[in-house]
C-alpha cells in the first residue's frame, strides 16, 4: 500500500483515526510504478513475450552473422520442420503442466503408437486408417491410465509418469522386437501413414502437412485454453487446485481429460513422426519428452501451472531449433548447442520467478 | 425474531475417533441477519460450519434449509443448495482475472453457433456482470475486471470473493474468518461490505475471533462451547469481556438459549 | 504359526541350495553383458550367444543396460557374475573407459573378460575383443565410394554424419576408415573434424537414427546444397539422411554409404537407396565368445588376436549391387542371407 501508515494507535479507540483517512483501500492500484516495474506488468500480462522477443532477437542475430544463408524462406521452413514433432509433444507437454503436473512418458507414448500405426499395418495387414485409428486408441489410453493414476490415486505425476515412460517403452520393444518398417515399404502400401511429410511450396518456403498440423494444433488449443469453460479450468487446477474445487470446478475430471488428451496428441506426434523420418522407427524421439519440457520451460510457462501460454511453447520450441541450426550453420561443436539451450533453461527460469513477484 | 430461520441444525454429532468434536449442537440462522459464531480454540465450532457448508457429514443430527432437511455431501451440494462459503483461503484462482474467477465453474457461454459448438466463452456478458455486481457492493473502485486476482490487496480479494459469494441467488454466506488476515483499514471495508451484503437481504454467518468485529456487526452472537450451542446472546446487552467470559467458561449463561 | 512357515520357507530354502549345488558345479556358467536388449545388433548377438551356450552346455546369463550408455546398471551385472562364479564375460561396453576398474575385479577373481563389438580403453583392459575391424569397414565404403565417383571423386563433396559429440572409438574408426579409403588425409587418426580437405562439407551427429539423420542432413545440406557423398555411422541415420535429401529433390543424385549389415538396411542397399554398406556379424561376435570361454573354462587357454591385429576380427564385408574393381564384395542377396534385425 502507498498510502502512509495511519497514525500511532492507542487503546481502543485505535480505530477512530481512520476516519480522517482515505476509504480507498479496495481501490484499484494507482500508485506510479518504475519503467521496471511497468515491463514486469507487461511481461505478467503477457506471458508469451519473453520468448517472442528472445526468437525474434536471435533470428535477427543468427540472420546478421550468416546472411541469406540463415535469413531464407528455405532455411527459416526448414527450422519450423526441425521442430514440428518437438511443437506437438510440447503441445500436450503445456496441458500437463498447466495443471502443474509433469509427463515424462510423451515421447514414449508418441513412439508406441507410431509404432502400432505401423506394425497394424504391416504385421496384421489391417487398412492403414484402421491401423491408425488404433494408434490415437494406444495413445488416449496411456494417457487416460496416467490421469486415473494422478487424479484418482493421488499419485504424483512425476512418479507416474516416469513408470508409464518405462513401461511404454518396454511395450515399445517388446512389441515391435525393435524392427524397423522401411520407408519404402510404408511409401508403397501405406502412404498414408506418410501423410504429414508431404509438403506445400510457396516460393522457396516448404511447409510440411506435419508443420501445418502443429500451428493448427497450437492455435486450436490457444482458443480452447484461452476461451472455452475448459480451457480456464485447466489454468485454474493448475493454479490452486483447492481453490478451483471449492469454485465448483470438477478436479478429478479435469485431470484425468488432460492426460488423456495428451496421450492423443502424442499419438498424433506419433503419426507426424512417420511423416518426418519416413520409416516407423521403434528407436526414434528418445528424447522427446525433455525436449518438450525444454520447449515449455523456455516459453515461459510455469512447472509449478497455471501460468503461460501455449504460444510461449511454440515460440520456446523454435528458439531451440534457430540456436540448433544457427550454430550448426556458424560451425561450432554440437555441445555449444547443448550449453546454450541450458542457459536458455535456467535464464527462463529466473525471469518467471521474477515475473511471479508482481503478485506480491 | 419472529419468522421460521432461514437455516437450522438440530442435535448435531461428530465424532473423530475418541474426540468428539460437536456434541449434539444446534444452530439458527433467521432471515436477513447476521450472525456471528465465536467459541475457543476448539469449541467444535468450525466443525459446525463445515457441517453446514457440506464440507463434513455430521454423524447425527439435522440441518434443515427453509424448512425443508438437507443431506450434503459436499460443499458443491451445499452451494447449489444455495449455501455459498468464503473459505479464509478465499478459493480464488491467484493467476485467473476477476472476472474468471467470478464465473469459476459456472461459465457463461455465447448464444448461437460459436458457443453450442465452439463452445466459446461470452466474455463480454461475465465481464458485464462482474462489473455490475462489484458495483453494487461498492467495489467498483476495482478499475480493471481483467487484472489476475494476485496483483490484489487482501481487501480487494476478500471484496471479490464475497462479491462472487452474493452474486448468484444465494441464500445463506458463511464467511469465515474475513479479517482475519487483514489490515486495519482493510477489515474496516470488508466489515462495511459484510453490512452492504445483508442489506441487500442475505443472511450471513460469520465466524470471527475479533470481538470489536463481532460487536460492531453481528445481530445475534452464537457462542459455541464444548462442542454445542452454549447461547445465543444479543450484542446490545452484553459486553465484550461478557461474551470471552461465556465462551471460555469463567461464567455461565442466564438464559439457555434466547431464540 | 509364524515360526512354523519360517521353518518350512527354510527348510525348502535348504533343499532347494542342496538340489542346485552339484548342478552348478558341474556347468561353466557364462555372463553376455549388452548395451541394451533393445537394439535388433544386441538381439542378434543373444541369439548368437544363447545357441552356442546351449550346444555347448554352458549356463548362459544376460544382461543389459537400460538405455546406451547406463554404464551403471553394467558394472551392476558384472558384479553380479562375479558373485554368480562365472568362468567368463561377454561385454560390450557403455562406457569403455569407466567400466575398467569392474573389469579388473572380474579379472582378478579369474573370470575371462572378452570385449565384443566395442573395444575397452585401453584395449588390453580386457582378455580379448572379438570385433569388427570398424577402421576397415570405413575404408571399405570409401574405397567403393571413390571408385564409383572415379575422376569425380577429386572434387567431390562430402557430408559426415557420425554418431555423437563424444567421438566414440566406433564413430572415430569409421569416419576415419572412410577418408582413409577415400583418399582423404585424416591427420590425427583418433579425431574426427581436424582434416583441411576442402572436399569435406562438415560433421554432424545423429545419435543413430533417423531422425538424427534426417536433420544432421538437413543441416548439412544448409551449409553446402551441393554435397555429393554422404558417409553415415549406420543404416538408420542413412534412412534419414535419405528422406532429407528427398525432401529437396535430390535422392537421386547422392551416394550414400553406411556400416552395420542390418536386414532394413540390406534391402536399402538393394533398392539403391544406400550405395554400399559394410556388414558386420553380430551373432558371429557371440558365438565365437562362447566357445572361448568354454575353452578356457576347460583348458585355460586364453584366446589369441587374429594375425597381424591386437584382436579377433570377427569379419565385415561390403554389400552392394554395383561392384568396383579392386574392392572385395557381395551383393544384396548374400547380404540378405547374412544380415541381422
Amino acid at each position: 500500500m502507498s498510502e502512509p501508515h495511519a497514525a500511532p494507535r492507542s487503546g481502543s479507540d485505535y480505530e477512530t483515526v481512520l476516519t480522517g483517512s482515505p476509504a480507498t483501500v479496495a481501490a484499484f492500484d494507482t500508485h506510479e510504478k518504475g519503467a521496471l516495474q511497468k515491463v514486469q506488468h507487461f511481461l505478467h500480462s503477457s506471458p508469451a513475450a519473453v520468448p517472442l522477443i528472445v526468437l525474434v532477437l536471435s533470428i535477427i542475430l543468427f540472420g546478421v552473422v550468416l546472411g541469406e544463408k540463415f535469413f531464407s524462406a528455405f532455411t527459416l521452413t526448414l527450422i519450423l520442420q526441425q521442430v514440428a514433432i518437438v511443437g506437438i509433444v510440447g503441445a500436450a507437454q503445456t496441458l500437463v503442466i498447466l495443471t502443474a503436473g509433469i509427463d515424462l512418458s510423451v515421447g514414449a507414448i508418441m513412439v508406441l503408437s507410431s509404432v502400432v500405426m505401423g506394425q497394424f499395418t504391416f504385421r496384421y495387414g489391417l487398412p492403414p486408417t484402421v491401423a491408425i485409428l488404433a494408434g490415437f486408441a494406444v495413445g488416449a489410453f496411456c494417457g487416460w491410465i496416467n490421469g486415473i493414476l494422478v487424479a484418482r490415486m493421488k499419485l504424483p505425476p512425476f512418479i507416474v509418469t516416469l513408470g508409464m515412460w518405462q513401461i511404454v517403452l518396454a511395450s515399445n520393444f517388446l512389441y515391435s522386437a525393435n524392427e524397423t518398417i522401411r520407408s519404402q515399404d510404408i511409401a508403397q502400401n501405406a502412404p498414408i501413414l506418410q501423410l504429414f511429410g508431404e509438403n506445400l511450396r510457396i516460393g522457396g518456403a516448404v511447409f510440411t502437412y506435419g508443420v501445418i498440423a502443429m500451428v493448427l494444433l497450437v492455435a486450436l488449443l490457444w482458443y480452447v485454453l484461452n476461451n472455452t469453460a475448459w480451457g480456464r479450468h485447466v489454468y485454474a487446477v493448475g493454479d490452486d487446485p483447492d481453490a478451483a474445487e471449492l469454485a465448483g470446478v470438477n478436479v478429478r475430471r479435469m485431470l484425468i481429460s488432460v492426460y488423456t488428451l495428451s496421450g492423443i496428441i502424442c499419438a498424433f506426434a506419433g503419426w507426424t513422426l512417420i511423416g518426418r523420418i519416413g520409416s516407423v522407427s521403434p528407436t526414434a524421439g528418445q528424447f522427446t519428452n525433455i525436449e518438450s519440457i525444454t520447449a515449455v520451460v523456455i516459453g515461459g510457462l510455469s512447472l509449478f501451472g497455471g501460468r503461460g501460454s501455449i504460444l510461449g511453447m511454440l515460440f520456446g520450441a523454435l528458439i531451440v531449433g534457430v540456436f540448433s541450426l544457427g550454430l550448426r550453420l556458424i560451425g561450432t561443436d554440437p555441445q555449444w548447442t547443448y550449453l546454450l539451450i541450458g542457459v536458455l533453461i535456467i535464464a527462463a527460469v529466473a525471469i518467471d520467478q521474477w515475473i511471479r513477484k508482481v503478485a506480491s | 425474531m419472529t419468522s421460521e430461520p432461514i437455516l437450522s441444525a438440530r442435535g448435531l454429532v461428530k465424532r473423530y475417533g475418541r474426540v468428539t468434536a460437536l456434541d449434539h449442537a444446534d444452530f439458527d440462522l433467521y432471515p436477513g441477519e447476521i450472525l456471528a459464531v465465536i467459541g475457543d480454540n476448539g469449541a467444535g465450532k468450525s466443525s459446525m460450519i463445515k457441517a453446514i457448508s457440506g464440507a463434513v457429514v455430521p454423524d447425527e443430527g439435522e440441518i434443515r434449509l427453509e424448512g425443508r432437511p438437507v443431506h450434503f455431501r459436499s460443499p458443491l451440494e451445499a452451494r447449489e443448495a444455495g449455501i455459498e462459503t468464503v473459505y479464509q483461503n478465499l478459493a480464488l484462482s491467484p493467476a485467473l482475472s476477476i472476472a474468471d474467477n467470478m464465473f469459476l465453474g459456472r461459465e457463461l457461454r455465447k448464444p448461437g453457433f460459436t458457443g453450442k459448438w465452439l463452445r466459446k466463452l461470452d466474455r463480454g456478458a461475465m465481464e458485464n456482470f462482474a462489473r455490475e455486481k462489484l458495483s453494487e457492493l461498492g467495489l467498483m473502485t476495482i478499475q480493471n475486471i481483467n487484472q489476475a486476482v494476485e496483483t490484489l490487496s487482501g481487501g480487494q480479494r476478500q471484496g471479490v470473493a464475497v462479491a462472487r459469494a452474493a452474486a448468484f441467488g444465494s441464500k445463506v454466506i458463511i464467511l469465515d474468518e474475513p479479517t482475519a488476515a487483514l489490515g486495519v483499514k482493510e477489515s474496516r471495508r470488508v466489515l462495511e461490505l459484510i453490512l452492504d451484503v445483508r442489506g441487500r437481504g442475505i443472511p450471513i454467518v460469520l465466524i470471527s475471533h475479533n470481538m470489536p468485529h463481532v460487536f460492531e456487526v453481528a445481530d445475534r452472537i452464537h457462542i459455541h462451547r464444548l462442542g454445542k450451542r452454549l447461547t445465543v446472546i444479543n450484542p446490545k446487552d452484553y459486553s465484550m469481556s461478557d461474551a470471552v467470559a461465556l465462551m471460555t467458561g469463567a461464567k455461565a449463561p442466564e438464559e439457555p438459549v434466547v431464540a | 504359526m509364524k515360526n512354523s512357515l519360517y521353518a518350512t520357507a527354510f527348510s525348502a530354502l535348504a533343499f532347494g541350495m542342496i538340489l542346485s549345488a552339484p548342478a552348478q558345479a558341474q556347468d561353466v556358467s557364462a555372463c553376455l553383458i549388452t548395451k541394451t536388449d533393445t537394439n535388433p545388433f544386441f538381439v542378434k548377438m543373444k541369439e548368437g550367444a544363447t545357441e552356442k551356450a546351449k550346444e555347448l552346455g554352458v549356463n548362459l546369463k544376460s544382461y543389459a543396460g537400460k538405455i546406451d550408455g547406463d554404464s551403471e546398471s553394467q558394472v551392476a551385472a558384472i558384479e553380479t557374475c562375479i558373485a554368480d562364479g562365472a568362468k567368463g564375460i561377454l561385454l560390450t561396453a557403455s562406457d569403455t573407459k569407466g567400466i575398467v576398474p569392474a573389469v579388473q575385479k572380474a579379472r582378478d577373481a579369474g573370470i575371462l573378460v572378452i570385449a565384443l563389438d566395442t573395444p575397452l580403453e585401453p584395449l588390453g583392459a580386457a582378455d580379448m575383443t572379438f570385433a569388427t575391424d570398424n577402421l576397415r569397414a570405413g575404408e571399405l565404403i570409401g574405397q567403393w565410394a571413390a571408385a564409383t565417383l572415379g575422376d569425380a571423386a577429386t572434387d567431390a563433396r562430402i557430408g559426415f554424419l557420425n554418431l555423437t559429440p563424444s567421438q566414440p572409438s566406433v564413430d572415430v574408426l569409421r569416419n576415419q576408415g572412410f577418408m582413409k579409403g577415400f583418399g582423404i588425409d585424416v591427420a590425427d587418426i583418433n579425431r574426427i573434424g581436424d582434416e583441411n580437405d576442402p572436399r569435406i562439407v562438415g560433421h554432424d551427429v545423429t545419435n543413430g537414427n533417423e531422425e538424427g539423420g534426417r536433420t544432421a542432413m538437413e543441416n548439412l545440406l544448409q551449409q553446402d546444397p551441393t554435397i555429393n557423398v554422404v558417409h553415415t555411422i549406420n543404416e538408420p541415420a542413412a534412412a534419414g539422411a535419405f528422406e532429407a535429401l528427398k525432401s529437396v529433390g535430390r535422392e537421386n543424385d547422392v551416394l550414400i554409404v553406411s556400416v552395420d549389415g542390418g536386414c532394413p538396411g540390406v534391402k536399402n542397399v538393394a533398392e539403391g537407396i544406400i550405395g554400399a554398406t559394410s556388414q558386420q556379424y553380430p551373432l558371429l561376435m557371440a558365438s565365437m565368445g562362447i566357445e572361448a570361454i568354454k575353452n578356457f573354462a576347460d583348458t585355460g587357454e586364453k584366446p589369441k588376436a587374429t594375425e597381424g591385429k591386437n584382436f579377433v576380427d570377427t569379419g565385415v564385408a561390403l554389400v552392394t549391387d554395383k561392384p568396383v574393381d579392386g574392392v572385395e564384395s557381395i551383393d544384396t542377396k548374400e547380404g540378405m542371407d547374412k544380415c541381422w534385425g
